[in-house]
């Protein structure tokens, strides 16, 4: 376990040893190190495959902007596909896996891909795959599925928890490098609450990574004081492991936050928290990111940026190669050279491409051996370290559509006029490419929001020089004839480049569109300059007006499984649990989720085999003794005021203004458009306070509404309303025993048909003084009463119900044997409610008043929702007593053909019931109440059911309501 | 977004819902009005690229309606009102 590329020197913990495997092979690293180093430090160069040509690759950056090493990280359910081995930090028993490849990744079978290569550039999917047409779905579709993608997933649920948090400051600090380090301390100092955030996992950037010098200290030396420094401040929040992916609007930030990833095990700590951070300013300093240079077969593995070349050495004394050569366009790429002989390593060329010195080619499959020259020329490398120059990261200052602008002095573009509001941007990131200069701009920059926030510091900058910096645009070494790349991810050259020039598709967001330019995990931060440059030399263009493509967040990939944080599994949304859950729980009920409620739909005897047997019961026991049901989840709205009764009057489609106290009325209720959307019934419990329920669907829509009306359409009604569906329980209790079971339940009521009549409401208390309601009411067409309680006595009452109720052989009903009875009753629901339904439809048309203006009531009108060939709620039975009826069957006269103009209708709710012993059913049907008696075909191709029904009155039972006014 | 309440000052957009167009608070009387106008008003909202008059309810707060002049370019809140004070001075009363 020698670590044979590991020099002396950089930030690692040479007492910490730690052991990790790659592919199955175990190998040794350091605390510090990232898997990349560590990779490198062991000598592996060739760590993955690329995309479409599946070309060997290796490491080629030091940060997140990596396009090759992605890795599968982990096992199990764990395993995470397309991590950046250059972002991963190294903990021991780390177990990461090549990817994109079949067989092993020293001999990839795919590698065949590149020998085709001249057959696979830009736009071969669009031309390749077109004909025959039936072979795209047999044929092309799952080849090509096969081989797309990079990583695998594990297939698993993701063991892992995720957090959302927020946090508010002051000045958001995006990037920990100098300029960022210098600001903090400055905004720090003047009192500003500050949130200072970088990606990676120890602050100082590129002070890490190079040998400068600031307050007369080694850089890396004096990030490290000014951290510990604004650590100790108790307004500064450090974020390390954390990147902010995006700007939105009004000062607020996403920031993904890494907590236990560099951990072997988190202990059921969260793994990553998604942040929303609160700003009032915002401070851009994410410095910039190297680019490379096209030349012949530039992607091999040894191929690296110059800037990483020095990350490894000086960060975590790894040396990338053992002959290193170097080919630059600027200042900062000759800096290598000093910085690796110090180390002892040899340097076998430094190609200086402002002095005409290009490579052109490169040789070695699994790993650079030899770099030619342009005149013939070849040197000995096992690493080449390219820099084609920097550029500014202004991601994050386009997230609101601002344009950057091309600097022709730094060859790079750099942050336009429209900035997110609020945002200031300094250092590397905004265009000072030295030290000093990045310095001074952020430190200026500092005061300035300081000064702007009310707040004053007298403070000096950190002291550093300016390095040389100097460059030379260069883009491809046009000696190159074999392919050179441009974006190494996509596997995109610059003759792909050229086609989309050629084939007309030249603005850059076809260009990415159609060569995938810019895609992926890395999102071009390597490529993309270098693309745009290419394309505006194909096109006689500046590098200004052929623009760039517009940036977007997520500024990195950020999982899925952090936006979804906590919301996944049984809390992706709350569940609301009605009073007698724990009851019905108990009692054998089987649940289903109505919104977010959950209800009991039938309660299991002992004996029974299917639901059925269940529902059959429990509705025949409503209709021959009693049952209870609660009916909690139906929306509870309490309205109060002097004009409160006016206010219901607009609201409902029928009149509200003269229901006498004590009394309760069924409700309609439309919307503008004039359609039906809630019904239900509302009570007078005095002269001024209603209580109104609606469907459980749509309490929330109707609250929602009603305060609009009473806030924005009349708003000096007096009337107020609160929402009370949680404040009490309400059973149900239904049957021609419900009269005697609730004599024993309620105190001192007479609750004689004289005394307390069908829709009759009152205030009262049961069970010896709890405080309750009771409403006369039903919907199953049986004597019926709604009782409810104060929801802490909910529990308390379904099980004295249920007592008192032995004596009546009362049973529990769920929403099952619910919908039965309201269907044998024919009274609408939601199947019927479908939002095209209008009043006359449900032979309602008559309660819409015309002698009051109410919410829909003009619009109900129109003559086209009033014609007399409409749809009518009539309801069906079977000719053949024993064939069950089809929900969603459309009707069709004997002999006509199935299709859509003879269509005449379709079947909303269908049941057994138990009580006529056949199958029964609700629907519309074209002049249905003209046309009781006669036998229709019911044919439902989507189900199989083709039956002949007979049209007869929606009310199955007791049409004449003898029972319910019992 | 951050809408600025009123009452409650600086609250997150996510607290509440979105409606559309102000103009929804110029119901004509149903018993007087056209269907034309009943129409019109129903169905036909401006959708301007620029300063809009938004309709907001802090459903998830104090449940009051507010009137929001938003930019819909850039986002930028210019004003907010509570809808029910907006409505009154508009002549809305009973």
């Amino acid at each position: 376990m020698t670590q044979p590329n590991r020099l002396d020197g950089g930030q690692i913990d040479r007492t910490r040893k730690l052991k990790f495997s790659w592919n199955g092979t175990f190998y040794s690293g350091y605390h510090g190190d990232t898997l990349a180093s560590a990779l490198l430090a062991n000598g592996q160069r060739l760590v993955g495959r690329s995309f479409k040509y599946h070309r060997p690759r290796g490491i080629f950056s030091a940060g997140s902007e990596e396009p090759n090493a992605l890795v599968q990280l982990r096992t199990g359910a764990a395993q995470e596909p397309n991590t950046r081995a250059t972002t991963i930090e190294l903990f021991d028993g780390l177990k990461a896996t090549s990817q994109n490849h079949r067989g092993s990744l020293e001999y990839d079978l795919m590698a065949a891909n590149d020998l085709l290569s001249p057959f696979l550039s830009a736009g071969f999917y669009y031309k390749t795959f077109m004909w025959p047409k039936a072979f795209w779905e047999q044929f092309y579709e799952p080849v090509i599925r096969a081989s797309a993608g990079l990583g695998r997933l594990s297939m698993e649920p993701d063991p892992d928890v995720y957090d959302h948090g927020y946090l508010h400051c002051d000045l958001l600090i995006i990037g920990a490098g100098p300029a960022g380090l210098t600001a903090a301390l400055t905004a720090a100092r003047a009192g500003l609450r500050v949130i200072l955030a970088d990606e990676d996992f120890t602050p100082g950037g590129r002070l890490n990574a190079e040998t400068y010098a600031v307050d007369d200290q080694p850089g890396a030396t004096w990030a490290a004081a000014v951290t510990a420094e604004l650590q100790a401040m108790d307004n500064v929040r450090l974020m390390t492991r954390t990147t902010v992916y995006g700007a939105y609007d009004h000062g607020v930030y996403g920031a993904l936050e890494r907590k236990t990833d560099h951990l072997a095990n988190a202990n059921g700590k969260p793994r990553q928290v998604l942040w929303r951070l609160y700003t009032k300013r915002a401070l851009l300093t994410a410095g910039s990111t190297e680019r490379s240079i096209a030349f012949g077969n530039n992607d091999r593995p040894g191929v690296m940026l110059a800037g990483a070349v020095r990350t490894y050495v000086n960060r975590f004394g790894v040396a990338p190669g053992k002959k290193v050569a170097i080919f630059t366009n600027n200042d900062d790429g000759l800096r290598t050279a000093d910085d690796l002989r110090a180390k002892g390593v040899d340097i076998t060329r430094i190609i200086d491409a402002r002095q005409g010195d290009n490579v052109v080619n490169t040789v070695g499959r699994k790993g650079l051996h030899t770099v030619y020259l342009n005149g013939g020329r070849h040197v000995e490398a096992d690493c080449l370290a390219v820099s084609g120059g920097w550029s500014p990261n202004v991601h994050l200052t386009c997230h609101h559509r601002g344009r950057p602008v091309w600097n022709e002095q730094i060859a790079g573009f750099t942050p336009g006029k429209d900035l997110p509001p609020g945002m200031v941007v300094a250092g590397a990131a905004n265009g000072a490419m030295t030290l000093a200069a990045a310095i001074r701009q952020a430190h200026e920059a500092a005061q300035s929001i300081a000064a702007g926030l009310g707040k004053t510091v007298r403070d000096t900058a950190p002291k550093a020089s300016d390095e040389t910096f100097d460059t030379a645009p260069f883009w491809h070494v046009a000696e190159s004839k074999t392919r050179a790349w441009v974006d190494l991810q996509n596997d995109v050259t610059t003759k792909d480049i050229k086609q989309s020039h050629q084939e007309g598709f030249r603005s850059v967001e076809h260009l990415k569109r159609y060569t995938t330019l810019g895609m992926a995990t890395d999102q071009g931060k390597t490529a993309n300059i270098l693309g745009l440059a290419l394309m505006a030399e194909a096109q006689g263009k500046s590098i200004q007006d052929t623009g760039t493509t517009i940036f977007r967040p997520p500024y990195n990939p950020v999982a899925i499984g952090a936006f979804a944080g906590r919301a996944r599994g049984k809390d992706f949304r709350p569940t609301r649990l009605t009073p007698s859950h724990r009851w019905a729980e108990e009692n054998g009920a089987d649940f289903v989720e109505t919104g977010m409620w959950l209800r009991a739909q039938w309660f299991k005897q002992p004996g029974e085999k299917g639901w059925r047997d269940s529902v059959d019961r429990e509705a025949a026991m409503v209709r021959k003794s009693v049952g209870i049901c609660d009916v909690t989840t139906l929306g509870k709205i309490d309205i109060q005021g002097r004009d409160a009764a006016e206010f219901l009057n607009r609201i409902y489609a029928n009149a509200f203004l003269k229901l006498p106290v004590g009394k309760v009325r069924y409700g309609l209720m439309l919307r503008e458009d004039g359609i039906c959307y809630d019904d239900g019934t509302t009570a007078r419990l005095a002269e001024n306070h209603f209580v109104m329920t609606t469907t459980t669907a749509n309490a929330v829509t109707v609250f929602r509404n009603m305060e609009f009306a009473r806030q924005c359409l009349w708003p000096d009604l007096d009337v107020h309303l609160i929402s009370t569906t949680d404040a009490w329980a309400q059973f149900g209790v239904a049957g021609p025993n419900a009269r005697a079971l609730l004599s024993k339940v309620v105190d001192d009521l007479d609750l004689s048909n004289d005394a307390f009549p069908f829709m009759a409401c009152t205030d009262c208390t049961v069970f010896g003084g709890t405080p309750a309601r009771l409403f006369r009411i039903s919907f199953s067409g049986e004597l019926a009463y709604e009782v409810a309680v104060p929801a802490r006595y909910g529990d308390a009452m379904i099980r004295a119900l249920m007592e008192v109720g032995q004596e009546f052989d009362a049973v529990p009903y769920g929403t099952e044997a619910l919908g039965v009875l309201r269907i044998e009753k024919g009274h609408a629901a939601g199947n019927e409610l479908n939002g095209q339904t209008t009043a006359q439809m449900l032979g309602l048309g008559g309660m819409v008043s015309k002698k009051k203006d109410s919410i829909g009531s003009k619009l109900s009108e129109r003559p086209a929702l009033n014609g007399d060939d409409d749809m009518r709620l009539v309801g069906f039975k079977p000719v053949d007593k024993t064939i069950g009826l089809t929900a969603g069957a459309h009707f069709l006269s004997p002999g006509d053909p199935e299709d859509m103009a003879h269509d005449q209708g379709w079947m909303t709710s269908v049941a057994y019931s138990p009580e006529l012993g056949h199958s029964i059913g609700l629907g519309y049907l074209k002049r249905g109440q003209d046309r009781l008696g006669e036998q229709i075909r019911s044919y439902s191709p989507v189900r199989g059911g083709n039956t002949m029904v007979e049209v007869c009155s929606p009310h199955h039972i007791d049409p004449e309501g003898h029972r319910q006014r019992g | 977004m951050i809408i600025n309440h009123p009452l409650l000052g600086p609250r997150d957009a996510a607290e509440f819902t979105v409606l559309g167009d102000a103009s929804l608070l110029h119901r004509p009387d149903g018993m007087t009005a056209t269907m034309d106008d009943m129409h019109d008003y129903a169905y036909l909202r401006d959708n301007p690229a620029g300063l809009h008059r938004e309709l907001w309810y802090h459903e998830q707060g104090d449940r009051s309606w507010l009137v929001v002049t938003r930019n819909t370019l850039t986002h930028d809140v210019e004003n907010v009102e509570l809808a029910r004070d907006v409505a009154r001075t508009e002549g809305r009363s009973k």
